[in-house]
């Protein structure tokens, strides 16, 4: 069944990203902090995190592959689809951190070559000594290698499923398992790498090996809050006949699974460092006590709580209302996760306003306008998907 | 007849799954069925009620948890303080960070033991507890449908005629 975007959405999309036009004009114009370092945190915080839920979708979509798995096969469209927003996610991430290289923005401390030179005032010994890796050329080496190689699978994986569909048989199939390994090797090295570069450089002095896999647990949990989200939205419009309530579980699974998985890991990175008490390592958690005490230990345990207590028992995940409440809830709060990785380090207090609102909602606006005209170019159904009979059966 | 109770062996999970369809629909009480792994799909058939181990399980998460908090509460704030890393110890909620890996094992160790003992328990099947089964070959590659006839009202030949057109290979009477 094809996928009509209808008009009333198309307008609402519209509008929401007119209100992130106007947050954003008027925020920069009225933006009194140091080279609008407020803006281009926003352009950061929300062209990350929409970026990300494509991203997760894709590498969601890549373990599905390598596992040949046949439970997601009826929604496998819905997960293609949220990936295909990751050329313009990246595409703005490029536009921000070629911001930064021009110095329009000082998000990136070490991106100002003073810090490198022993005769200035700002030399800064410890910057300079990760000059190695943390240097411009190399950076938009890796930071172009990530988006090049992600974007190419996103396109990859799109034309096979689309190929599939006319040919059927099984090579695009098994060419698929290939691929996805060689994606999630990839991505298993990179999302760490990444988050490295892009997020925790901006606290340039703090370093944790955590890091890594605490950022990609919450691009993995963003992406299955809005596959979920989205899956249900789909079926109560009726595009997605063959979805039972099985599928559903199975998808209020993952956002209860991978929530406690991001939870962990927020965990053990506080944990550790609250323990070891090293003053290298409390500076990153004493800036977020001292000035976002509420916000940064309410979003944990909104985080956390809520999955736990309301997911866990079976006939709550297949309660579509319970997945609506605490996938919205938990959106917003993994939306705040990225917030306070990105505002502490930059702006140093608290700043929420229209324009954080307005361009939340822009980005939103943006992100479902792309992931649903995605959905239009394909039928919702996959066609000839050697698992598909399989899927449509699934029963729990 | 009242203790009469008939044995339907099977030697295929999806044939049986079938049969007790077809049973059912006639309106037969199945009691049981034996087999030797879960039969997927079988428990709303026979109308096996959704087990309440889950529930047995959060119980005792739930008293993991709290006996963890008190016991932590009280050895090394109340009973003892300890100076380790120069962290505070005068109040519960400046050390709870290092109580919660103690309280998350200990909640599993409580969930995890308490549901196996619970469901040894309730089945009956303690080490040295005595087998209840019927058929050993039900534990290998075989399937017992355990029928009685005093639930059903019908006699036992009309039973093993509905039996034997669900495919079952034997059909024994004990």
């Amino acid at each position: 069944m094809d996928f009509i975007f209808s008009k009333r959405a198309k307008i609402t999309f519209s509008i929401l990203m007119l209100i992130g036009v106007i947050a954003m004009i008027f925020g920069f114009m009225n933006d009194q902090t140091d080279h609008h370092n407020r803006f281009w945190a926003n352009i950061f915080i929300n062209g990350f995190f929409f970026f990300a839920i494509s991203l997760g979708a894709l590498f969601f979509l890549a373990l599905q592959y390598a596992t040949e798995a046949s439970y997601m096969v009826v929604v496998k469209r819905v997960i293609e689809g949220t990936s295909q927003f990751i050329y313009i996610g990246a595409a703005i991430l490029i536009v921000f951190f070629l911001a930064g290289t021009f110095h329009w923005h000082h998000i990136y401390h070490w991106m100002d070559p003073e810090v490198y030179n022993p005769d200035s005032d700002h030399y800064d010994a410890i910057i300079a000594g990760k000059a190695a890796y943390l240097n411009q050329p190399f950076f938009w080496i890796r930071t172009l290698a990530y988006l090049g190689v992600w974007c190419y699978f996103a396109y990859l994986f799109r034309k096979r499923s689309l190929m599939e569909d006319e040919l059927g048989g099984t090579k695009t199939h098994f060419k698929n398992i290939t691929s996805a390994a060689i994606f999630l090797v990839f991505f298993a090295f990179t999302s760490s790498t990444a988050s490295w570069d892009w997020i925790m450089s901006i606290d340039t002095h703090w370093f944790s090996t955590l890091f890594g896999w605490y950022v990609f647990s919450g691009i993995w949990v963003s992406a299955m809050i809005f596959l979920v989200l989205v899956t249900i939205y789909l079926k109560g419009k009726g595009f997605l006949p063959a979805v039972n309530k099985s599928h559903i579980h199975d998808l209020g699974k993952w956002m209860f699974a991978i929530s406690f998985l991001w939870s962990y890991l927020w965990f053990s990175q506080f944990e550790l460092i609250w323990y070891s008490n090293i003053p290298e390592e409390v500076t990153y958690y004493i800036t977020r006590i001292e000035h976002f005490k509420w916000l940064f230990f309410g979003i944990f345990f909104m985080n956390f709580v809520f999955p736990m207590v309301i997911l866990m028992a079976r006939d709550a995940k297949r309660t579509i209302g319970y997945l609506i409440v605490v996938g919205l809830i938990i959106f917003v709060g993994h939306w705040f996760d990225v917030y306070l990785m990105v505002v502490p380090g930059t702006l140093g207090e608290l700043h929420f306003g229209f324009m954080e609102i307005g361009m939340f909602l822009g980005f939103l606006g943006l992100f479902l306008y792309v992931v649903f005209n995605a959905f239009t170019k394909a039928p919702m159904m996959v066609k000839n998907h050697p698992y598909l009979e399989e899927s449509k059966h699934l029963h729990i | 007849m009242a203790d009469k109770v008939i044995y339907a062996t099977y030697d295929d999970d999806t044939v049986l799954l079938e049969g007790a369809k077809k049973l059912v629909a006639k309106g037969v009480h199945i009691r049981d069925v034996f087999s030797p792994f879960p039969i997927h799909g079988i428990d709303p058939v026979i109308g096996v009620k959704q087990t309440r181990l889950a529930i047995c399980a959060f119980i005792y998460g739930l008293i993991g948890l709290s006996l963890a908090l008190v016991g932590m509460y009280y050895f090394m704030i109340v009973d003892w303080p300890m100076n380790i890393g120069g962290k505070p110890n005068d109040f519960f909620y400046q050390n709870i960070p290092a109580f919660i890996p103690i309280t998350f094992e200990f909640t599993v160790l409580l969930a995890a033991h308490g549901m196996a003992l619970t469901y040894f328990l309730r089945n009956w099947t303690l080490p040295g507890v005595e087998a209840r089964n019927p058929y050993p070959y039900t534990t290998d590659d075989k399937f017992v449908m355990e029928i009685h006839p005093a639930d059903n009202h019908v006699t036992v030949d009309e039973l093993s005629q509905m039996l034997n057109e669900t495919g079952s290979i034997l059909i024994e009477e004990r």
